[in-house]
């Protein structure tokens, strides 16, 4: 594993790796001091092409945890914005010795990219493209996830998967890199997906995806579900005819209060709801469900750091990344060289 | 070359992939065919070309070719697109109207025509936009176009569809005037905003916006319609999916007047490559899946399409050396055509080599009413021929191409057969596999075209 582009192509024992290692790491989070030197002279480059505080605060805090050198990229306001291409930023990024890529971009593929050419040695991270994928997102709602789930069967987390558990991913699957994540990594991991959505907010060609689709979120609440997570959906969708109205879209798809209720009613005690966030209250959730102790949200916001600390420590100094090829061997023993000076 | 008078004697080759016989060439046509030429009068000093093993086709002719020129003389020009022609065994190909500016006044058309004589290549046929500047606002000076120099036949505003449905039929009903031909790029715009690449299973997964076959489906049904409801003559440029096919069908068997094209690459390639995220692959209409290349290969053996246009598009390579989304749509495919069809074709059995000269050059030159090309190998006929190796295998390496696009879907791919020498108009353009020198016209000739 040299790069983490998507979940689609993780092995089962690489996830559970990520997942394993992500559980020391937030052991790491709960100490007065929250640093390990693990990537002393090691450089992390976080490149937005799209704004994003949450996910870019989430990668630096990480990636400062484990001691390395963090420089934050906003390609809006640079040089990209002038028309610099990928290529070009790519290279220049490159010539810097940059060891890391955290890439978040619009543009579907665009981290594929960067790992397929030959503009950047580096490791990449995807940190979500386009509508394609968001990796790390998927991972640490696992993390979440199988936290709740083995706490319930009483046995630990780690080395676990999430073999048997409910999963309803519920709003704009077609736009949404969150859910592809996820239908990927819980497929691996074990859980049974149900998407609910409208029919328009779910792409072409779903039918082939490892998972139930469903027009109706009471009827997926009925058969019994362990997680529900709910996808972030933009009310302008419906000036493009995706849904007439935001109030009917948050009557037929969102979690309001009535269905709160219903999952004390169906005793689903134990159910979580889930939310990548940011979140539209009032939306796809209502504020009693984003507040209520079913609520994981700020837990898979707290678990995103341990998740990404994870990824970086796994692709920059554990035994997953393969031999690198001789140039990068020779950057590997400079970057060697220029930690002993420090 | 030695003076010979232009007289060349082609010996043995394999006429429509047939019988070996010999063909004399000289001033321009063919002076003979067959066990008498090469004792004809006039094969005293001939070159000779030993064409034992050849396959002799009449020269190639594209109907949907990119030259780029004028405006993006970066991406390619008349003279480097025209020799990757010469050299993928063309000879002539019908350069399509979005250069800037827009071929849809009289003076451009004249132009690239001029430029494509100068070159000396091919034929060089340029399409008439349909409306002014590609808009589809407002109809081009079609009548203007078609009594140029360049006697425009072929008129289209490829690369954008005529949507407006009024505008359609009115184009339509107005070229019936000069016997001209709409060649239509069917995509509904609405149903294809953003579109990145065939929707499916496979866009599904990669998160890029869907095209839809329906988007190409819905614009041919209507077209077919209105070609039928004001008796006029439509071509459906780059057929991509298996339901066009089966429209297209559905609408000769009523009579309806229309022809279709297919490319190279939509007869061999499918979305699945896109899996790559490299924009080498991104083309409109998009590559599609392995049922619609199926359908399109019954399409064109049983003669649903009628022909195989390239729609070369040669895009500097800092155009593909990015993101996907923000990649130009195209592919080169001059210098591949001969080889993707005889792979898909003829290596699979669902075609002959005179099946293959009828959809590359016969039917071509029909449809865009060329007089002097696709015509039968035999005495007295224009001397527009090619011989082809079918026994060659040869590996894809763009940057060793005549045109100035590197953006071939095929780089790496091995495939058969190889343009051994190019005739036009009885010179030859190519020889031994490579570029010899271009058709001079001479004083006399120059002065009888004019």
């Amino acid at each position: 594993m040299k790069h983490l582009l998507s979940t689609e192509d993780l092995s089962l024992t690489n996830a559970i790796r990520i997942l394993d290692t992500a559980e020391e790491m937030a052991a790491v989070g709960d100490r007065e001091v929250k640093k390990l030197p693990a990537l002393r002279g090691r450089t992390v480059v976080n490149l937005f092409f799209e704004d994003s505080t949450r996910t870019r605060i989430s990668f630096e805090a990480a990636a400062k945890r484990l001691s390395a050198d963090v420089i934050n990229f906003a390609a809006k306001g640079s040089s990209v914005s002038k028309g610099e291409s990928l290529k070009d930023t790519a290279q220049t990024l490159a010539a810097m010795g940059a060891d890391a890529v955290v890439i978040r971009h619009w543009a579907s593929g665009a981290p594929h990219r960067l790992a397929a050419t030959d503009w950047i040695d580096a490791a990449v991270i995807n940190a979500g493209d386009g509508t394609h994928e968001h990796p790390t997102q998927a991972l640490l709602d696992a993390f979440t996830m199988r936290r709740h789930w083995a706490k319930l069967s009483g046995n630990g987390s780690i080395g676990a998967d999430l073999k048997g558990m409910r999963v309803a991913i519920a709003g704009d699957v077609l736009h949404s890199r969150v859910a592809r994540s996820n239908v990927w990594l819980l497929r691996t991991l074990g859980a049974e997906v149900t998407l609910v959505a409208p029919p328009t907010l779910l792409p072409i060609g779903v039918e082939h995806w490892p998972c139930k689709v469903s027009y109706n979120m009471d009827e997926t609440l009925e058969q019994g579900v362990d997680a529900v997570m709910m996808l972030r959906v933009q009310g302008e969708r419906m000036n493009a005819s995706f849904f007439p109205s935001t109030r009917e879209y948050s009557r037929r798809w969102g979690f309001d209060d009535n269905r709160l209720r219903a999952l004390d009613t169906l005793g689903l005690k134990d159910t979580i709801i889930m939310h990548p966030g940011p979140m539209n209250r009032g939306l796809e959730i209502s504020a009693a469900a984003a507040d209520s102790p079913r609520s994981t949200v700020l837990a898979q916001v707290r678990n995103g750091v341990s998740v990404r600390m994870a990824a970086l420590y796994l692709l920059l100094s554990g035994d997953t990344r393969e031999p690198a090829a001789s140039v990068g061997e020779a950057r590997t023993n400079t970057a060697r060289s220029t930690e002993e000076t420090n | 070359m030695a003076d010979n008078n232009g007289t060349y004697l082609i010996r043995g080759a394999a006429i429509l992939g047939g019988d070996a016989e010999d063909l004399l060439i000289r001033d321009g046509v063919i002076a003979a065919r067959g066990a008498g030429a090469a004792t004809h009068a006039d094969a005293e000093g001939a070159t000779v070309i030993e064409a034992a093993g050849l396959v002799a086709l009449p020269g190639m002719v594209d109907v949907h070719t990119h030259l780029r020129e004028p405006g993006r003389e970066d991406a390619e020009t008349v003279e480097t697109g025209t020799r990757a022609a010469a050299l993928g065994g063309f000879t002539a190909v019908h350069a399509m109207a979005n250069s800037n500016p827009v071929a849809d006044t009289a003076g451009v058309v004249e132009q690239v025509h001029s430029l494509g004589r100068a070159a000396g290549w091919v034929d060089v046929r340029p399409v008439g936009a349909v409306t002014v500047g590609l808009a589809g606002e407002q109809l081009a000076e079609l009548g203007a176009m078609a009594d140029s120099r360049a006697r425009v036949r072929m008129f289209s505003d490829d690369g954008i569809c005529v949507h407006d449905p009024v505008l359609m039929r009115r184009a339509l009903e107005y070229v019936k005037a000069f016997d001209g031909v709409v060649a239509q790029h069917a995509q509904e715009p609405r149903l294809t905003a953003g579109a990145q690449m065939n929707e499916g299973a496979v866009s599904a997964v990669l998160g890029l916006t869907g095209w839809p076959a329906v988007a190409e489906e819905s614009i041919i049904a209507r077209d077919v319609l209105l070609a039928q409801h004001v008796d006029s003559r439509l071509h459906v440029c780059h057929v991509s999916t298996a339901g066009s096919v089966e429209i297209i069908r559905w609408a000769k068997e009523r009579g309806i007047n229309v022809t279709a094209e297919v490319t190279p690459h939509h007869l061999l390639l499918t979305d699945d490559l896109v899996r790559s995220y490299n924009p080498v692959y991104k083309v409109n209409p998009p590559l599609r899946t392995d049922a619609d290349v199926q359908a399109l290969r019954a399409g064109l053996a049983d003669g649903t399409i009628d022909v195989v246009g390239t729609d070369h598009a040669p895009h500097p390579s800092e155009h593909k050396e990015c993101e996907w989304a923000q990649a130009a749509m195209g592919m080169t495919g001059l210098e591949t055509a001969l080889s993707v069809v005889q792979h898909t074709m003829i290596e699979t059995g669902l075609m002959t080599w005179a099946d293959f000269a009828r959809v590359t050059s016969t039917a071509a030159a029909r449809i865009g009413r060329l007089a002097d090309q696709g015509r039968p190998l035999d005495a007295g006929e224009p001397a527009n021929i090619i011989l082809v190796d079918p026994a060659a295998r040869w590996t894809v390496d763009p940057a060793k191409m005549a045109t100035m696009g590197r953006n071939s879907p095929f780089a790496g791919l091995e495939l058969p057969g190889k343009v051994v020498a190019t005739f036009y108009k009885g010179h030859p353009t190519v020889l031994d596999g490579k570029l010899n020198t271009p058709y001079r016209e001479s004083a006399a000739a120059a002065a009888g075209a004019a």
